[in-house]
């Protein structure tokens, strides 16, 4: 890798004051350290953040959830507040199945991880392409890449713990030179323009400092994750669910895709169907069904389209305590 | 003659014992230092640059900038301007430095400029290959036409194993050092005694000035016999750099690209048969790569090599992928796979018990291997609850979760390898055994205490085992399963040879002659008579100050009843299969194994168990994913290159196959024969499963959602 200035500083002021475009915040290096090894991440100073107090932890916070950036999967599957009113966030980061990286990896690294797509990895550039233009994973190998691609941008959106705050309403709170910010998780992403390009709307003098997660209680949430390993994988398709309950029918909906496409994909008309409606197993089957409109797999990752009905299905089947 | 033959099974002490490995707790305790672990003092780092391009020339090399760069001792050229890359990370040039950045920044530095030239990395798909298939030439026996005119039922289908790598933990590589004396050499290798020749051999230096140690090696399946590319570099970094030690270990990327890969197979295969289910007739089409050498045709029809008819073509294809190497039983797991999987499609539409096919078929097995597989059929049926569990094809109820089982079978040879043993007897009772042989993590050092521990009546504590040194006494490289039968026969007949000697020394003062005594329990004693005995500690007294010292050969040309070949095992797979995401879990897996003597089951059993967790990685995880457009390898990682994890092997239930008519054959190799039926039980269990067969291995879900879908529309 490049040699690298490394700062520790202890404030988000001057960890701030830190960043520039040539460097990069480091939280538990699990994801970055790679980059850099690879040479497609060469930033000449490196600003630690996880000697700042007031960016880990995780708490009740005005009825919901205020989990810190630098809280790690470890905190957040072994916490009972997490377990109790928001198992779907448990789930999704039980699904990191590697307990090397749930002890070292942050909340705020996995939200902002770049991409596993192996032509980006391989140093074809975010949107994989060619010396020509042409794009790699279409005419290429794509079993692990997106159903739902978005203009060249065929690579999936990597976090497990997206969809399943997306679909909980969280959001994340930024921090930059000119202040603080407040986006929705979703608008977290975003679909790189040119080959050299990001897909994060984070400025490079920005950090993340923490979600804010509404509270759940009356929510029933769950996360559903496909994986072809038990130990150490990647999930091929997952969905998150929280269903607004009224009584026994479900008010609001909200369903989640991950691994499947650029961003976290929301099933709109899956979240729909279930609206005014009471859980059943059909009912879960029907909205499993209609999560895969609109999908365009390519060669090699039809089978997606079956492992996101099933991810839908058992989703609002485990959030709903359905026996299959 | 002194005699040499193994002691009857009834009377053993030693051996058979159920010792655990002797190195375990200083491996598991993480003690126990690979040559990959060492730092020599004033270390210096070698990294490859190796090419971006899986098919390239060099049209110009400029290594300037390189020898600038700050803490760079030295930089080699092994493709010069001029000469052709034919795969991803071929090695172009070398770098020594002071710190391993330094010399990666070095290699960074050093400017290339390539025409890049059309390569082929696929081969699934032979009728897009063009001129890189060379076919070897059509095979026929009997008349295979009349014996598909006269079948009374034909099955085909078309089966494929990908090239998978072999991984090593440990990768590739070693510590160099050139000194005036000579080359001290620690490197990662299964072969102790010949690497330091081959060492010299390519530096141009007599093979007396290599010195080679190695304590332990992580992992080699086959692929670490030869000093390579990596370790003529690394001497001559270290040359060019006055001297200093130079280490040169493969990174990850680099080591799953070219340190060796099994070939793919793919084949089309036509059976004719009775109703009965006897094979009448064979015909395959097979193609295989292992990169720019292709790919040699795997021993089809695996294990019922006498079919009467018989109609076999084959051809080589070379891709522009890494060289292949040896990976535990060359090209048998492949032959499993093809063989078993065509027969169990056979046994479906039979609507016939697999297993009962099986056992009709036998007639074609060589005769000395019948009877074993009809035994270890029986024992690993009643094992697997075979009898319980299995169903016919598809047959398995109306649930998302779908159970199955099916069966694979191995052969395999495994006799003795040329091996030379000193052993030494000291005045004080100590006891040491010397070979040039290596343990590769399968217990070699127990079990040459176990043999040396049972020819001198000792425990097995007693003995001080000193492997991986070429100054000890030459032994042939661990590979093809040979080292057990060669080193624990070397073993036995030096120690005899050293026991015989002391028999003389003491036999006067015992009032006897040294053919009357025996060593048991510690002791020297007069056979019949233990009244008249000396403890061994007052017998090797009688030794002064001079030790015993002897030498004990196996000679793979006169193993002397010692060791032996030819194995047959079973393995029976049961697994479940999620129809909704095609991902297969393993509930279980059977083995039923023989090999001869067994020195020490659980050794032998752990072995087994290893097999079957590579073989459970190779049926549902493992290959190497090529791009044909870039021609590069997408998964040269352990993220994307997928081995499963203790989660993923389910149960093992292993059976060594020990009984009086195995155990008088002597010893047989075990390292490989039982890493080649469970790709076959896996996946026959996982067509027994959904009811259908899913062609190509790694199974993975796209793979079986992709055959379910088919079955539906058809
Ligand atoms: C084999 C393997 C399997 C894996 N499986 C999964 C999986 O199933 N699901 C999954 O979600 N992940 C998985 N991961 C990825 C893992 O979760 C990420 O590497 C990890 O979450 C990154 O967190 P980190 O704290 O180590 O981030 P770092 O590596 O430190 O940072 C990652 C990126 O985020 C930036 N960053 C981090 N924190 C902040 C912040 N607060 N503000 C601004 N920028 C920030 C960094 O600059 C860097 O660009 C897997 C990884 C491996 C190696």
């Amino acid at each position: 890798m490049q040699a690298f200035e490394y700062a520790n500083p202890t404030t988000v002021k001057d960890a701030i004051a830190l960043l520039s475009d040539d460097a990069a915040v480091l939280a538990g290096g699990t994801d970055l350290i790679s980059m850099m090894k690879e040479y497609l991440a060469t930033p000449k100073r490196l600003v630690n953040i996880k000697s700042i107090k007031e960016l880990g932890g995780i708490a009740k916070a005005g009825g919901g959830l205020r989990i810190g950036a630098t809280a790690t999967f470890d905190e957040l599957a072994t916490s009972t507040l997490v377990r109790t009113e928001y198992p779907s966030l448990q789930q999704a980061a039980l699904g990191v199945t590697s307990p090397q990286i749930r002890n070292m990896g942050t909340v705020g690294g996995d939200l902002l991880q770049r991409p596993r797509c192996w032509y980006f990895r391989n140093g074809f550039g975010i949107l994989g392409k060619d010396k020509d233009g042409t794009s790699l994973a279409p005419i290429g190998e794509n079993r692990y890449h997106a159903i739902f691609p978005k203009g060249d941008a065929y690579y999936v959106n990597p976090s497990s713990l997206a969809p399943a705050l997306i679909a909980l309403g969280a959001k994340a709170k930024i921090a930059g030179p000119n202040g603080n910010r407040e986006v929705g998780i979703d608008e977290l992403y975003v679909i790189p323009g040119t080959n050299s390009g990001r897909e994060l709307s984070l400025q490079p003098n920005e950090i993340l400092t923490e979600i804010v997660v509404p509270a759940a209680r009356g929510t029933k949430n769950a996360t559903y994750e496909v994986r072809h390993k038990e130990a150490l994988d990647w999930p091929l398709a997952t969905a998150s669910v929280a269903l607004q309950m009224k009584g026994t029918s479900i008010a609001k909906a909200s369903i989640v895709l991950g691994h499947v496409g650029p961003t976290p994909v929301m099933a709109a008309a899956a979240a729909n169907a279930l609206t005014g409606k009471t859980l059943s197993a059909d009912l879960a089957t029907e909205a499993g069904r209609l999560a895969v409109e609109g999908a365009n797999p390519m060669s090699g990752n039809t089978y997606k389209l079956q492992l996101v009905r099933t991810a839908v299905k058992r989703a609002i089947m485990q959030a709903g305590g359905i026996k299959a | 003659m002194p005699n040499y033959s193994w002691p009857p099974m009834t009377t053993r002490k030693a051996i058979g014992q159920r010792l655990t490995r002797h190195d375990g707790i200083e491996k598991a305790s993480g003690r126990a230092k690979y040559n990959s672990d060492l730092n020599k003092q004033d270390l210096l780092y070698g990294v490859l640059l190796t090419s971006p391009y899986a098919h390239a020339r060099i049209r110009s090399i400029d290594t300037s900038a390189a020898e600038r760069v700050p803490g760079v001792t030295a930089v080699t050229v092994i493709v010069k301007a001029g000469e052709e890359v034919n795969w991803q990370s071929q090695e172009i040039a070398a770098v020594a430095a002071t710190s391993e950045q330094a010399a990666r920044d070095g290699v960074r530095a050093i400017k290339i400029d390539f025409e890049v030239l059309p390569h082929v990395v696929r081969e699934e798909d032979l009728s897009k290959v063009g001129n890189r298939a060379t076919p070897a030439g059509e095979q026929v026996t009997g008349d295979p036409e009349k014996a598909f005119k006269e079948a009374e039922v034909s099955a085909e289908g078309q089966y494929g194993i990908p090239v998978l790598t072999h991984c090593c933990l440990e990768p590739h590589g070693q510590i160099v050092q050139w000194t005036p004396s000579g080359v001290n050499y620690w490197p990662s290798t299964q072969n102790v005694s010949g690497i330091g020749p081959d060492l010299a051999k390519n530096l141009e230096i007599p093979a007396t000035q290599v010195k080679v140690h190695q304590d332990h090696i992580g992992g080699g399946f086959g692929s670490k016999f030869a000093s390579d590319r990596w370790g003529l570099e690394a001497a001559r970094l270290s040359k060019a750099s006055g001297g200093r030690p130079v280490k040169l270990f493969l990174d990850r990327a680099t080591e799953l690209n070219i340190a060796g890969n099994r070939p793919s197979a793919f084949a089309k295969i036509k059976m004719a048969a009775k109703r009965d289910g006897t094979i009448t007739g064979w015909e395959s089409t097979s193609w295989a790569t292992g990169g720019m050498s292709g790919g040699g045709m795997p021993p089809l029809p695996y294990v019922f090599t006498n079919i009467p008819n018989k109609r076999l073509n084959h051809s080589a294809v070379k891709t522009n992928g890494g060289p292949l190497r040896a990976w535990r039983a060359p090209n048998h797991p492949q032959a499993s796979f093809l063989t078993c999987a065509a027969v169990e499609d056979l046994a479906a539409k039979l609507g016939m018990d697999p297993i009962e096919v099986f056992l009709k078929n036998l007639q074609w097995a060589p005769e000395a291997r019948r009877e074993s597989y009809a035994h270890q059929f029986k024992k690993a049926a009643e094992m697997a609850e075979w009898s319980k569990r299995w169903h016919r094809r598809g047959d398995s109820g109306s649930g998302n979760i779908k159970r199955g089982l099916g069966v694979g079978i191995c052969t395999w040879g495994g006799a003795g390898h040329l091996s030379n043993c000193r052993a030494t007897i000291h005045p004080d009772g100590s006891v040491q055994i010397e070979l040039g042989s290596q343990d590769l993590g399968t217990g070699t050092r127990t079990i040459i205490a176990q043999v040396a521990a049972e020819t001198y009546g000792l425990p097995v504590e007693a003995v001080k085992v000193s492997l991986g040194d070429n100054a000890f006494p030459a032994s042939n490289a661990s590979g093809g399963s040979t080292t057990v039968g060669g080193v624990c026969s070397s073993t036995r007949i030096a120690t005899v040879n050293a026991l015989e000697k002391l028999f003389e020394q003491v036999a006067t003062g015992l009032n006897t002659t040294p053919d009357k005594l025996e060593a048991v329990g510690g002791k020297i004693q007069v056979k019949g008579d233990a009244a008249k005995s000396l403890t061994w500690a007052a017998a090797c007294k009688k030794l002064g100050t001079q030790s015993i010292t002897e030498m004990g050969q196996n000679d793979p040309k006169n193993p002397k009843g010692l060791n032996t070949q030819g194995v047959a095992g079973v393995q029976i797979a049961d697994v479940s299969v999620d129809v909704e995401t095609g991902v297969v879990k393993m509930n279980r897996m059977v083995a039923v194994q023989d090999c001869g003597l067994v020195v020490n089951p659980r050794l032998a059993e752990s072995q087994v168990l290893g097999a079957c967790i590579m073989s459970i990685c190779g049926a549902l995880m493992e290959e190497r994913i090529m791009d044909a457009r870039t021609g590069r390898v997408l998964n040269p990682d352990m993220e994307f290159y997928k081995l499963a994890g203790a989660a993923d092997i389910g149960e093992i239930l292993v059976h060594m196959d020990i009984r009086e008519e195995n155990d008088k054959r002597g010893i047989i190799g075990l390292g490989e024969p039982p890493t080649v039926g469970g790709i076959a039980a896996i996946a026959n269990a996982v067509a027994n499963a959904i009811g259908v067969r899913v062609p190509m291995v790694p199974l993975t879900p796209d793979r079986v959602l992709m055959a379910l879908e088919e079955k539906r529309s058809a």
